[in-house]
């Protein structure tokens, strides 16, 4: 049975187990002692199968360079909105019905009569504009902070294409609630995506569904809101993530990197 | 950027990285910390401004002028500012997509190895002008008076019977779809149309009559309005001096 050795996580020496005192190496397994066991045999049978450990180790124990402060917490802030629209979103899906005839109704019964309905509503309508405002502020930091340049470039790209879905996202999401607002903001918006060249009336049909506003545009709307997007965005914050881990968080451009003292001094 | 200036970077970011301090638990602690003030703003958010809905969509209706969620401001403001409609794809579609593409190349135009923000002036202030038209144009977006009602206040010198007709009035304009091309006060669209801010100077009533009955094209007639709104309509215009 192969035996998973994890480092120590650092931890404040007040936490830090106390060595055992003489005459207590002996003591019986308690029920604890008991309990830890069965979860290093649960994660080991499970990491002997998938060598999980290793990637996860890889995952959380990689430094983080010196002088990251609290401006480098804006891209998992964006994720966090991102869970929480994804999380608020799934509930509102439960109730609403992407008709033309049904929508308005359906909204108004999650806003007026379903169980926490209109905070659960108010949480992804206002979601979205604390994922807007945290998404620029984080692309703010990348920009300022270099950190597009090598050997991020890729994942900067990855990134603004991110910032344009979440567009899409709020775009698409607009006009589910299906009151004269949303309807209406979505009729110029499709039509201002039809006045670009080329592909720009190809667009607009598609997201249509022809060339006329119809019944079948809301429930398009809604599959592209909630199926389409969301899986480019997951994907795409998965592909994201993953390249933030393998090259490192830029340390601030500030940052002087000065080597070991030990080293120098031996070299002197 | 040149061999020599990545593997100096890689090199430096080594030291660096050696000097720093696991993910977890130390930036999982922030990231964590974060994440609750993400979401408690989140909460009070929908616990203090909730989310309105409004009337059920009418696709009959064709007066109503929509506004978009206010992140979109910027782009709704530059559509107002651009006039000539040949220009009007250039607002719409030419500056988001061109802003995007230079977004998305930007790793390959600019390939210094410089990373400190104050030796970039350049890209800072490329950043800043940036920053500061969104922002402008979001605040005037925000604070264009609403295409749907009217601001205009009623006149102090009007009796009560009168300044009832001015009310009424100022809501059949709000409700017949002027604003979509004429300016009144802070509110509607500069243009196809002339400001009506002071029609009431330059055309005596019988004369605002006749123009909404039979209107030189692209203006559609107002005949058709009971006559009863189209007197309030006549009449409020003809107030505005």
């Amino acid at each position: 049975m192969p035996r998973i050795k994890l480092p120590t996580p650092p931890r404040p020496s007040a936490l830090q187990p106390k060595p055992p005192r003489p005459g207590e190496e002996d003591k019986k397994a308690g029920p604890l002692d008991v309990a830890a066991e069965g979860g290093i045999r649960a994660v080991d049978w499970i990491d002997e199968r998938t060598s999980l450990s290793s990637a996860t180790r890889w995952l959380l124990f990689r430094k983080v360079p010196k002088g990251t402060n609290w401006f480098y917490t804006l891209g998992s802030a964006s994720l966090i909105a991102f869970v929480s629209q994804a999380t608020t979103g799934v509930f509102l899906a439960m109730y609403y019905d992407p008709s033309a005839n049904h929508a308005y109704e359906s909204v108004r019964y999650i806003t007026n009569e379903a169980f926490l309905g209109a905070f659960v509503r108010g949480m992804h309508k206002w979601g979205s504009s604390v994922m807007v405002v945290l998404v620029f502020l984080h692309m703010a930091r990348t920009f300022v902070f270099g950190a597009y340049k090598y050997p991020r470039e890729l994942n900067w790209i990855i990134g603004v294409v991110l910032l344009i879905l979440t567009m899409a996202m709020s775009f698409t999401g607009y006009l589910l609630p299906f009151d004269q607002r949303s309807y209406w903001a979505t009729i110029v918006g499709v039509n201002i995506n039809g006045s670009g060249p080329i592909i720009g009336p190809f667009l607009s049909d598609f997201l249509r569904g022809g060339p006329d506003f119809g019944a079948t545009t809301l429930s398009r709307f809604y599959a592209i809101h909630m199926l389409l997007i969301p899986g480019l965005l997951a994907a795409l914050i998965g592909a994201h993530l993953y390249l933030v881990a393998k090259l490192g968080t830029t340390a601030p451009p500030w940052m002087k990197a000065e080597a070991d003292p030990e080293l120098t001094k031996a070299t002197a | 950027m040149k061999q020599a200036e990545k593997e100096q970077y890689l090199r430096e970011y080594a030291i660096l990285k050696s000097q720093g301090k696991p993910f977890f638990p130390y930036a999982v602690a922030k990231d964590s910390a974060m994440a609750v003030v993400v979401m408690l703003v989140i909460i009070a958010l929908s616990l203090v401004l909730g989310a309105e809905l409004g009337p059920k969509a009418d696709p009959t209706t064709t007066t109503y002028v929509p506004r978009p969620e206010w992140y979109f401001f910027f782009l709704f403001e530059l559509l107002r500012v651009i006039k000539p409609p040949i220009l009007t794809p250039l607002a719409t579609v030419g500056v988001p997509t061109l802003a995007m593409v230079l977004l998305l190349t930007l790793p390959f135009y600019d390939r210094s190895a410089e990373r400190r923000p104050e030796r970039r002036p350049v890209a800072m202030a490329a950043m800043i002008l940036t920053v500061a038209a969104m922002a402008f144009l979001t605040y005037q977006g925000a604070n264009a008076g609403s295409p749907n009602s009217v601001d205009m206040p009623t006149p102090t010198s009007l009796s009560p019977t009168q300044a009832a007709v001015f009310n009424q009035g100022k809501l059949v304009t709000a409700q017949s779809g002027c604003l979509a091309c004429h300016k009144i006060g802070d509110n509607g669209n500069d243009g196809p149309g002339p400001p009506l801010t002071n029609v009431g100077a330059r055309l005596p009533a019988q004369a605002i009559e006749r123009t909404l009955q039979n209107p030189t094209a692209p203006m559609p007639s107002f005949a058709n309005l009971p006559p009863q709104k189209l007197s309030a309509l006549v009449a409020f215009l003809s107030q505005l001096k």
